[in-house]
């Protein structure tokens, strides 16, 4: 995370719906560009549909990892 | 002195509460040892998803609102002078009118509102049925429409996520009736990857869209709306000509809670299982109002409440908490003007759609009149 961004964390775990990747969209219009947003989300398909996402639209995926049962996936606003 | 619950929001979750409230601690509102005040912003009540079936000349607008005093029990006074400002420091809450109201326990329940304004040309250049004014313009321009394209669009966030559904599969067969499919195509967009956010609900979709020669486009959230050329442009890159764009419009949080700097985007951010206020142990969010990653849906706004009627209840008979929100939904899907069917989940339990039938359909159609007996707190 860059020195003057800021980072949400919107924490999807087991959430049907919406679901992470809604969440995601919806949180991206609350911030402002070069934030980040941590989205915490137990459903592995995440891990695929919000890089996907994220390259259509042209933000940047800052990273994804593994936890204990769920994913952690890092997005931070470029437009 | 008196214990003072005061409710921010006259919709279905307050409304619930207050009842509910009221039934639980009637001899504590009797012996004048509890106190429970209401603020809203009007003297009507609306059954919102009525408006679904206002298009289609399926509901009449007497129908759908009833005198907001004649649903909230009678112990509860109604100020109709809707919250300016929220102190959950100070436990107050100013009012427009410049009064205030001062709490022990405050329910939030201020809802949502749609912003089509949000979005460049929207307002101009589409129709919604999300609201009184939007229903009826969409009822206008469905009678007045012979065929063509028509695009229902979907925004995020929205409330009731089934809706957007329920309106294509009711469009084409409105489209049926009145002999125009064969000159009208329907496109629907959704914001993720799949046709809906609930992955059974998205994958029952996909055959019955083909059966239907529905067109759909994923990935597709909204960018812009050319009225005057009568397109809709995504962020992802993809433009759709139209005849009649059915919108549904992003929503927000109201401005009250904005204006109290309570939560990003009007959302409350709200203990998911607690449904307290993140940081207060005395501010209850219910319905649309929290931030919790969980359908805006009246059922949702429902099974919130009941929790916070035996959660308050109880901490002021008994200085305890009653029990936890388990994130429990249930909706109703209306799959064409004869057939339906219902989802349920909740934070443990992934939802899983049965078949359609006209039974389902005719239990939906129950439940528009029973939901005043459910905003009574009878049901």
């Amino acid at each position: 995370m860059s020195p003057m961004s800021e980072r949400t964390k919107i924490d999807a775990r087991g959430a049907y719906c919406p679901g992470p990747l809604m969440e995601l969209i919806a949180g991206l219009k609350l911030i402002n560009v070069g934030d980040e947003i941590e989205v915490l989300s137990s459903d592995k398909g995440s891990a695929n549909d919000i890089p996907e996402w994220v390259k259509k639209v042209h933000h940047e995926m800052v990273g994804i990892t593994q936890q204990d049962g769920y994913w952690s996936i890092v997005v931070r606003k470029a437009k | 002195m008196a214990k003072r619950i005061l409710i921010v929001g006259g919709g279905l979750a307050g409304t619930i509460v207050a009842n509910g409230l009221c039934r639980q601690l009637r001899e504590d509102l009797s012996a004048g040892s509890v106190v429970i005040n209401m603020i809203g912003a009007t003297d009507k009540h609306l059954y919102q998803p009525g408006l679904l079936y206002l298009p289609f000349g399926r509901a009449r607008e007497s129908e759908l609102f009833r005198d907001q005093r004649k649903v909230l029990d009678r112990r509860v006074p109604y100020f109709i002078d809707p919250a300016k400002h929220i102190d959950v420091d100070k436990q107050v809450v100013t009012t427009q009118s410049g009064k205030a109201h001062s709490y022990d326990y405050l329910v939030i329940a201020t809802g949502s509102r749609i912003r089509p304004d949000n979005i460049p040309g929207m307002t101009e250049g589409a129709h919604w049925f999300y609201d009184l004014d939007g229903a009826r313009k969409m009822r206008d321009a469905l009678a007045a429409f012979q065929g063509g394209r028509i695009v229902v669009n979907v925004n995020a966030p929205h409330k009731c996520p089934v809706a957007p559904l329920e309106i294509v599969f009711m469009l084409r067969e409105h489209l049926a009736a009145k002999g125009l499919l064969d000159k009208s195509e329907i496109t629907y967009t959704y914001p993720i990857g799949r046709l809906h956010a609930l992955e059974p609900v998205a994958n029952w979709t996909v055959p019955e869209f083909q059966k239907y020669g529905i067109k759909s486009e994923t990935f597709f959230n909204t960018k812009s709306v050319d009225a005057k050329a009568k397109t809709i442009t995504s962020e992802e890159g993809s433009t759709l000509e139209y005849d009649l764009l059915v919108t549904i419009p992003p929503h927000t949080g109201q401005q009250v809670i904005l204006d109290s700097n309570l939560g990003a985007g009007g959302w409350v951010p709200t203990v998911r299982n607690t449904l307290l206020r993140e940081g207060s142990q005395n501010v209850f969010v219910v319905g649309d109002t929290t931030n919790i990653p969980i359908s805006k849906a009246g059922s949702t706004a429902h099974f919130e409440a009941d929790t916070i009627i035996d959660n308050i209840s109880s901490l002021i008979k008994e200085d305890r908490w009653a029990r936890e929100y388990d994130g429990k939904v249930f909706c109703f899907v209306e799959t064409g003007l004869n057939s339906g069917t219902y989802v349920w989940f909740n934070y443990t339990t992934p939802p899983n759609p049965g078949p359609p039938s006209q039974m389902i359909h005719w239990f939906k159609l129950a439940y528009n009149r029973l939901y005043w007996l459910s905003a009574r707190g009878l049901l």
